[in-house]
């Protein structure tokens, strides 16, 4: 039982309010769970005047109390009392769009009718300002009978005066008015009209900003163009800027494992924390900084309103394939990782979109790939030009990338004919007014993201990780054997041979793709592996890994090789994460299954069609 | 005919750029739940006051709509259920 009071933080999507919790409770937020949903709970510690702290929870934006999405639902259920796992709040801080008021009151109305006490804060005042809208904080006190705070919370400003009135609503108890109001929305938007209208005292009519901003943005020509190139820039940005981090990520983990190599005692405890933990879980660690400069990027184009704007320029296409525009984010975020991709999929409303969203989106070229091809395409695809300033090699890499993206809109339509099939749930949302962020509100969203990735490096990705390493360090292998044959993953590796001979894979790869399972890039080190454990001698174990491969495969086989690494799902974490993300085994066993389908033939018809082509 | 004609009179999706208009009928039975409880919560209802204000780059669509304050996205099927009046500026 926690004895402090709770004060749930609830508005219409778009007020601000996570900008506002952000600004009254600092960084010092717990993200979780509801339980049995995917929706986040938010909460964080606001201190009052005597010294009690309160509990301060961020409930998911709602436009009324008739829920029409599970982050709806769980804002209701929490303000009814009926929300698992969540106390029926002591006090609510209701937060306003100043230049929105008709429509928020409406919410605000149905919520003062629950009969909870309340405070509201007139949130992004400036923004009302900048358009010529100036209100009466007393007189909508007065017709709301509850005092009402003006707060520009990107700016923290009026935060610490919407401090001082929660606290005085805590340590007085007092009730909020329980003049009866209408239950039906036409009567509460009514109301709200009429209550809006009073407070405002004086409205200048001006050319917005957001208008004139979005009739650029917006544009039939110039949107798309707009939209392209910061997608580039976006893009440059994740593998340009995080060269200088990953290096130094590379350096520490390397160093990390020799430390530990020459002050541990050679045996398979060594073996267990250089080779298993340090190398395993770090090959992960160092995709870090590609993951935050990718999050930085969205975090950026949604604080300031663009990214609904991307979604909206995007719809059509996207409907062509039974997808919304809304799926665009999502998908965009899994060219870096599956997992925040999939994880943003929580802002499409309706199901089945979102399901089919998350079954496409490993789909997308993740950057975990890249490894996995720049060593293939390094080894056997020669470097020269095609054509004018067109390399063969960026070429191959770039009909890698439209492969995955084809197979993801083919598979989008293919479900959405069948076992998904049914109306979409459209396209409907609200664009909001631009503005700037503020830079602590993107600081505090990274760090929750980074939070969450190293969480799971050091739970799912470890545990994985010491699995695969007991396997292929048992039993050890006598004089004259190859570690890589006589370990039970060698073993293993003999059974997988047998069904991937037949698409062109030998063992080499048969072992590497068993590694590969927790994440892709581990392929890359595993084939390292094995060559440098069967080399037989030193100059041989220090050879580079290209000349190397480029002499023991064909050709067929590495293509085939490469068409197979962009359909299969070999990454545990995306497998998890469908896992929490549909709570069911269900949907994540279908999407390996019909990924390691569609793998094993791109493969197969690769590694054929090159041999017919005389290329073996 | 008894029906008569209303040049300032159509759906939504038939309304010029930025001619000021207000809602006279919605068709809700033509709207799933979801989309008739969306539409209401932003402010869809009879007399709100709309403006067209832009369009998708692709197949015209989705449109960008001034409801009240507030600016929002939809597809231009839901729009079609939309009656609309043209106010005098």
């Amino acid at each position: 039982m926690n004895p402090f009071p709770l004060v749930a933080v609830v508005g219409s999507p778009n007020a601000g309010k996570s900008a506002l919790f952000n600004a009254l409770t600092g960084a010092r937020q717990k993200v979780g769970n509801y339980p049995g949903v995917t929706v986040e709970r938010k909460s964080g510690r606001l201190m009052l005047g005597d010294g009690r702290p309160a509990e301060l929870v961020d409930l998911p934006g709602a436009y009324s109390l008739d829920a029409a999405s599970p982050d709806e639902e769980v804002t209701r259920d929490v303000l009814l009392g009926e929300q698992q796992g969540e106390r029926r709040p002591d006090a609510l801080l209701i937060v306003l769009d100043s230049s929105n008021l008709d429509n928020h009151l409406r919410f605000a109305l149905q919520l003062l009718d629950l009969g909870i006490p309340a405070v509201a804060a007139l949130n992004m005042a400036d923004l009302a300002k900048r358009d010529g809208l100036i209100l009466d904080p007393a007189a909508l006190s007065r017709a709301l009978g509850i005092p009402v705070v003006e707060t520009v919370a990107v700016r923290r400003r009026g935060v610490a005066e919407l401090q001082q009135a929660l606290d005085e609503l805590l340590s007085a108890g007092r009730s909020a008015p329980s003049e009866p109001v209408a239950s039906d929305l036409v009567h509460l938007q009514k109301r709200a009209r009429e209550i809006a209208t009073a407070a405002v005292v004086s409205e200048t009519p001006v050319r917005r900003w957001t208008h004139r901003l979005d009739s650029v943005l917006l544009n039939p020509v110039a949107g798309p163009i707009i939209l392209a190139m910061l997608m580039f820039v976006m893009f440059q940005a994740v593998f340009a800027w995080s060269e200088t981090p990953v290096a130094w990520l590379e350096d520490g983990v390397a160093w990390l494992g020799t430390t530990a190599s020459a002050n541990l005692p050679d045996g398979l405890f060594r073996s267990l924390i250089a080779d298993g933990i340090i190398g395993g879980v770090g090959a992960v660690i160092t995709f870090l900084p590609q993951i935050l400069i990718l999050f930085f990027f969205i975090l950026l184009l949604e604080g300031t309103g663009y990214m609904v704007r991307a979604a909206f320029l995007m719809d059509r296409l996207m409907h062509a394939v039974g997808l919304s525009g809304r799926a665009f984010i999502p998908l965009l975020s899994s060219f870096a990782c599956a997992v925040p991709g999939i994880m943003a999929t929580r802002t499409i409303e309706d199901p089945k979109d979102r399901l089919t969203t998350i079954l496409i989106a490993p789909l997308m070229t993740c950057s975990a790939r890249l490894p996995v091809y720049t060593l293939i395409i390094a080894a056997f695809i020669p470097e020269r030009t095609v054509g004018p300033g067109i390399g063969l090699q960026g070429l191959v890499m770039f009909v890698l990338y439209i492969a995955g993206i084809a197979g993801a809109l083919i598979v989008a339509l293919v479900l959405r004919r069948g076992m998904l099939g049914g109306s979409g749930g459209g396209f409907m949302m609200e664009l909001p007014k631009y503005q700037w962020p503020s830079l602590k509100d993107v600081a505090i969203g990274l760090w929750q993201r980074a939070e969450i990735f190293l969480k799971r490096a050091g739970t799912i990705i470890l545990g994985t990780t010491i699995v695969l390493w007991a396997l292929a360090s048992v039993p050890q292998a006598g004089p004259g054997e190859k570690q890589s044959e006589v370990s039970i993953a060698g073993k293993i590796a003999d059974g997988i041979e047998v069904v991937v001979r037949p698409i062109g894979f030998n063992h080499d790869i048969a072992i590497a793709l068993l590694p590969a399972m927790a994440a892709r890039e581990v392929a890359v080190s595993a084939i390292a592996t094995v060559y440098a454990i069967d080399a037989s001698n030193e100059d041989e174990a220090a050879e580079r890994l290209e000349p190397r491969l480029a002499r023991s495969w064909s050709l067929p086989t590495a293509l085939a090789f490469l068409a197979w690494f962009v359909f299969a799902p070999q990454c545990i974490s995306t497998i998890a994460v469908t896992r929490r993300e549909t709570n069911s085994w269900r949907w994540p066993i279908f999407m390996v299954t019909y990924l390691f389908v569609l793998a094993y033939l791109a493969a197969g018809a690769t590694y054929w069609l090159a041999v017919a082509a005389g290329l073996g | 005919m008894n029906v008569p004609f209303h040049p300032e009179r159509m759906t939504l999706d038939l309304l010029g750029f930025g001619v000021p208009a207000r809602v006279i009928a919605i068709g809700w039975d033509a709207l799933g739940a979801t989309e008739a409880n969306r539409l209401r919560h932003f402010g869809f209802d009879e007399g709100a006051k709309v403006e067209l204000l832009h369009q998708g780059p692709f197949g015209r669509d989705p449109l960008a709509i001034r409801i009240g304050r507030m600016t929002v996205a939809i597809r231009r099927r839901h729009a079609l259920a939309v009656q609309v009046q043209i106010e005098a500026r």
